[in-house]
């Protein structure tokens, strides 16, 4: 178990540097952020003189260093555009994301799950089919696009939820759900995969042969077992979830960390980018991580 | 007669397959009566059928289905759940899958006694600690709370039967209990199968393949060949003077020491079950059996001899052509 876990820590490490390196070439190589700051009538000479004062002119690999080195002592250094410091900015933004993101989560928990065992319990049937398609239009749905059109029906026909912003508990709605269906289709199909080995398990044999009720029979002795994987997934679909925040936060108009990410991306602010992709890698691979245990957690076979 | 179970005409369909064809089978209480016969005869899913625990696309129909003296031949699933693990209870093949991995033993044997009995959860404890212990489990507190993974074939086997005779039911059903066991372990498990039987005068409805298994624990055989009972007595008779030609062809199929040189041809009987779709007539084994004739395409003759004794072939008791 231990040398299971250094080796997953270990890994997590190299996987978080690899984004890094590529995150840092990605934002250099995609613009200057020295025009950007100096405005579009700047001189040359003003634009060099800017890039020499935040160190853009030296080797990306300098800067690089110089960088991951202060990041390492927890400094991300200061944005360029809000003059304050990038962990400070982060933390500000990171409230509501979080927020939508437990909520979608557990929205997508409480639509996938029960769906998947009805889809399980009743296999090639058309209501198995229904199911199916419903993680289908899941997965073949982009989120900005089933964002704009719920603002469009709910928000601007039906007037029922605010198009935008989170005012009232009604405004987390839209976003949540939008958000959740980054996860439905996979926990869905992981739902009802599991269910439908589970149901044809020797073991669910002999709990019919001892008499249970089908509530037992289905939930207590198939649905523990299906369910170690989609608890173990759940995880890493809130990564997913987190990473999703980007599109859905700017089509609902949502202050949190996506938002931040795609207005720095936007402008060029590199120090708010690096450390926004840092902390989404960071989460990602912790969430990972965490579903590894989970699941060794939850099956005794595993837990030794 | 105490007959805890009569089945009369039991039919069992697949699709286009028809696995069982219409079998009579009677089980008497302190009764170990087993059902042998080679893979695909159709002996598992006829047992499977008394519990009707057969997959949904199974077409199933009996005249008769009586549990003790009661048909249960139209009982809905509500009234079966009640029977099940109650009044019959079944064990399986394979110790390694049929519990439960994510459940402790006790979670598992607990349940029963919840559910059929209403105990409460301290008189459950010690109830399963009590069979666990009557079916030789050593250190039956602390197994409660283990999980399957921990305990070999042979204890997890020993913990299906406590479990399947928490509730004192009147009828086992052991589809090949022993196959899956270590020889040695196989020896324990029939002769703990045997004294539990006396003890508690269950009447065994033992599924198996395995000849020796029956004669050791046997008192009624019925050999079941492409899902009939082609040949059916007390296990002395039918092992002394067996009459069908495949059960002779079964018997000839197992080693004796001494009687087969070593290096020697044993017997065996070529060729696999055929799988019976519906319009087939006459008799199935004939395909491979040795003395086989044209007319064995006919429908088979029931022959009954004494004790209960009685074969389905063209040839008579006598061995000469019945003429039917």
């Amino acid at each position: 178990m231990i040398r299971f876990i250094v080796r997953s820590l270990l890994l997590a490490m190299l996987v978080c540097l690899t984004v890094l390196i590529v995150s840092f070439a990605l934002t250099r190589l995609s613009g200057n952020l020295a025009i950007n700051l100096a405005g579009p009538d700047a001189s040359a000479a003003s634009i060099a003189k800017i890039q020499h004062e935040l160190g853009l002119d030296r080797p990306l690999p300098v800067q690089f260093a110089a960088w991951a080195d202060r990041a390492l002592h927890g400094d991300f250094g200061n944005s360029y555009l809000y003059h304050q410091s990038v962990s400070s900015l982060i933390a500000s933004h990171l409230k509501v994301t979080l927020q939508l993101g437990a909520i979608a989560i557990g929205m997508a928990i409480i639509i996938a799950v029960p769906l998947g065992i009805l889809a399980a319990l009743h296999e090639g049937t058309w209501i198995d089919t229904a199911c199916g398609l419903v993680a289908l239009i899941g997965q073949a749905v982009p989120s900005f696009w089933l964002g704009l059109m719920l603002i469009l029906w709910f928000g601007i026909d039906l007037r029922w939820l605010p198009i935008a912003g989170l005012a009232t508990w009604k405004g987390y709605i839209l976003p949540s759900f939008v958000l959740s269906f980054v996860a439905i289709p996979v926990m869905l199909r992981l739902t009802r995969g599991g269910m439908v080995d589970a149901l044809r398990a020797d073991y669910v044999r002999t709990a019919r042969a001892k008499g249970l009720s089908r509530a037992s029979i289905v939930l207590k002795h198939a649905f523990r077992n299906a369910a170690m994987p989609v608890v173990a997934v759940s995880a890493v679909q809130l990564g997913f979830i987190l990473g999703g925040s980007v599109v859905t936060e700017v089509v609902f108009n949502v202050r949190g960390v996506g938002y931040l990410a795609w207005e720095s991306i936007g402008k060029g602010d590199f120090p708010v980018v690096q450390a926004v992709v840092l902390l989404f890698a960071v989460t990602f691979v912790g969430l990972t991580f965490l579903a590894d245990l989970i699941g060794a957690m939850l099956d005794p076979r595993v837990r030794g | 007669m105490n007959a805890v179970l009569e089945i009369e005409d039991l039919r069992i369909g697949f699709g286009p397959l028809e696995a069982v064809r219409g079998i009579d089978l009677v089980v008497e209480r302190g009764q170990t009566h087993c059902l042998v016969g080679e893979s695909g005869c159709g002996k598992s899913v006829s047992a499977l059928s008394v519990l009707r625990l057969l997959p949904k696309r199974a077409r199933f129909s009996a005249a008769r289905l009586a549990f003790e003296g009661n048909d249960i031949a139209g009982l809905g699933e509500r009234g079966m759940a009640r029977l099940r693990g109650d009044r019959m209870a079944m064990i399986f093949q394979e110790p390694m899958t049929s519990l439960n991995p994510a459940y402790t033993i006790g979670s598992q044997m607990i349940e029963v006694l919840r559910r059929h009995r209403g105990a409460s959860r301290a008189a459950a404890v010690d109830r399963c600690i009590a069979m666990l212990e009557r079916v030789g489990v050593t250190a039956p507190a602390m197994r409660l709370g283990q999980f399957p993974h921990q305990l070999s074939g042979g204890l997890r086997q020993r913990v299906m039967i406590a479990t399947a005779l928490l509730c004192e039911p009147a009828l086992l059903i052991a589809d090949e209990p022993t196959t899956a066991l270590d020889v040695t372990v196989q020896a324990q498990f029939l002769r703990l199968l045997a004294d539990i039987q006396r003890q508690m005068g269950l009447a065994v409805l033992l599924i198996t393949h395995d000849l020796g298994v029956v004669a050791r624990v046997a008192d009624r055989v019925s050999v079941m060949y492409a899902g009939r009972i082609v040949e059916h007595g007390a296990t002395g008779a039918v092992f002394a003077a067996p009459r069908h030609p495949y059960t002779r062809g079964l018997l000839a199929s197992i080693p004796v020491p001494g009687k087969i040189p070593p290096g020697g041809r044993l017997g065996s009987i070529p060729g696999i079950v055929p799988r019976i779709g519906a319009g087939f007539a006459g008799c199935a084994f004939r395909a491979r059996c040795a003395v086989a004739m044209p007319a064995c395409a006919a429908p088979v003759p029931e022959h009954r001899l004494a004790d209960g004794h009685r074969f389905a072939c063209h040839l008579g008791p006598d061995g000469a052509w019945s003429g039917a």
